[in-house]
């Protein structure tokens, strides 16, 4: 099978632009999560990572973007760095671009705007960079990251295109916060990632962008795989069912492994079901991190965010240290969670996600000539 | 190849053969649940998206031999590009005051994918895509790429869009690899 390589990345979070940037302050324990009360206009006080969107859009207005939703906004600038770091033509037939979100521009709702369709936050990016292919926006809940990456690969592997640009980007609004409140999913204070005293989780803001091509470069994205619980659709299934068919479908040799990037949204049930699949799978030796605790869940952006803050990690040698986790483990299997950043010489990595509508998702990435 | 198509005016065509009701939208749905399926209350809690892809799922699958037999081999792969608006909006106008938990569940464009998995215990694959048109290549394409899961043996697969309570349609198949 034709293998498929990361051409570049750039991520754009509340820690700065540059996945560089992201990646050194995740090593010193950054990040914007804080109490936001009164925020999109939401009663209850939440926890959340948040944009400062004058700044970005003044940003942008400087480069020229302009007239675009503040969601579109970060789409068009994430990608547009990580086109210019590939050097590739985004306006080419052979590049296909690959969007994930779960509600796009859902706030626009709230003016009364019906213009809130994926497809046409699509269509609307994807023309900025004078794209002729029709764009497709991979919405699967919480796993949509992984799953537009894995789409990326299939597509590569398949000869539709020689590269794929892969954009991911989430916008958080009182539509999804209220939501999330309704379900009595929010933790009230920093979320605490597989920890005894977890209350659930925080909600971040996130854009990430990916190029893949099959022109070999340091990272390889090596296996990815997409199952469902067939179990209910809000909750994770007790068995970690789907997550484990996931790690079954992609880890090939255990020992090349440098961690797993667990979902870890500090949720009661997310965690243990992960625990159980990670049990299952035979990896409990496998240090296990989130990245939950430093951006919050970045939904439709987070497969993508965390896959390229996790390949910097095995770049700089390091585990990063699970933000908010106290030491006190929270979940039945002995998972290896850590607080503090530790070593490794190994060169892959599993990226975990798990969603609501019961998905899961794993993808595996293996770094130059590793094993 | 077996084919579902449910469309909001009443047409329902199965493997070929339309059958027009007098009950049109919701109503449509109702009643097809109703006099098809009967069995599955949980039916109620969906939103029209839901109901109507997994609609469409029964009439397809209903005659399988072991239909609820776990299997991992076939995938749930849906497109569309309505997603869960009109959830959405039902979720809107509750945000003010009580915003509803049932409601936000729904507001998400993947959870038919899910529903039909957990009816008939389907753990492959589930994935949703929305496009801006039914573009047939890009579709085929896709699914094409989705059979690259070596654990993927075939796929229900379509178009289904709801852009009002009245206004959608579903075109449902079974592809084997």
């Amino acid at each position: 099978m034709t293998k498929v390589y990361r051409k570049s990345d750039e991520v754009l979070t509340p820690l700065g632009m540059g996945t560089e940037e992201n990646f050194r302050a995740v090593l010193e324990g950054r990040s914007q999560l804080r109490l936001h009360e009164g925020t999109f206009g939401v009663k209850e006080p939440f926890f959340a990572s948040l944009f400062d969107r004058d700044a970005i859009m003044a940003e942008a207005l400087k480069k020229g973007i302009e007239g675009y939703s503040f969601f579109e906004t970060i789409m068009i600038l994430t990608a547009d760095s990580a086109i210019s770091k590939a050097g590739i033509s985004a306006s080419s037939p052979d590049t296909v671009f690959v969007f994930s979100t779960i509600k796009g521009n859902v706030d626009a709702l709230e003016k009364g705007s019906e213009d809130v369709l994926l497809s046409s936050s699509a269509e609307r990016v994807s023309r900025y960079f004078g794209n002729p292919n029709s764009p497709i926006t991979v919405s699967n809940a919480c796993i949509s990251g992984l799953a537009a990456l894995i789409q990326g690969q299939r597509i590569l592997r398949g000869s539709r295109a020689r590269n794929v640009v892969v954009v991911g980007a989430e916008v958080q609004s009182k539509f999804i916060v209220t939501g999330f409140q309704s379900l009595k999913a929010l933790s009230p204070e920093q979320c605490k990632p597989f920890d005894a005293g977890r209350q659930g989780l925080n909600l971040g803001e996130a854009a990430a962008a990916m190029v893949l091509s099959t022109d070999p470069s340091d990272w390889e994205l090596v296996e990815g795989a997409v199952r469902n619980d067939a179990n209910h659709i809000s909750g994770p299934s007790r068995t970690g069912e789907g997550s484990y068919n996931c790690l079954r479908a992609v880890v090939q040799d255990k020992e090349e492994l440098a961690f797993i990037s667990a979902h870890g949204t500090s949720t009661a049930y997310n965690d243990e079901m992960e625990s159980i699949a990670i049990e299952r799978a035979g990896l409990l030796d496998i240090p296990v991190g989130a990245l939950k605790g430093y951006y919050g869940h970045t939904m439709g952006a987070a497969g993508i965010l965390e896959t390229a803050i996790s390949m910097k990690a095995v770049e700089n040698g390091t585990v990063i240290a699970t933000r908010g986790f106290t030491g006190n483990l929270g979940v039945s299997r002995p998972v290896k969670v850590s607080n503090e950043n530790g070593k490794t010489t190994r060169q892959a990595f599993v990226k975990l996600l798990s969603g609501f509508g019961g998905v899961n998702a794993a993808l595996l990435c293996r770094r130059g000539g590793g094993r | 190849m077996k084919e579902v198509k449910i469309y909001s005016d009443g047409r329902v065509v199965i493997d070929g053969t339309e059958t027009i009701y007098e009950q049109k939208g919701m109503a449509l749905l109702e009643h097809l649940y109703r006099t098809e399926v009967r069995d599955y209350p949980k039916f109620f809690k969906m939103d029209a998206l839901c109901k109507l892809g997994f609609l469409a799922v029964e009439l397809l699958v209903r005659d399988e031999k072991d239909r609820f037999t776990p299997r991992e081999d076939r995938a749930v792969i849906l497109f569309g590009k309505s997603g869960p608006l009109c959830n959405d909006r039902n979720y809107q106008a509750t945000v003010a005051d009580f915003p509803s938990p049932s409601l936000f569940v729904y507001t998400l464009a993947n959870i038919v994918t899910g529903e039909i998995a957990i009816r008939n215990k389907y753990k492959g694959e589930s994935s949703f895509f929305v496009m801006s048109e039914k573009d047939e290549k890009t579709m085929k394409n896709t699914l094409e790429e989705a059979f690259q899961d070596p654990m993927t043996a075939e796929a229900v697969t379509g178009w289904i869009n709801c852009m009002e309570e009245n206004d959608f349609e579903a075109e449902i198949k079974i592809i084997v690899k």
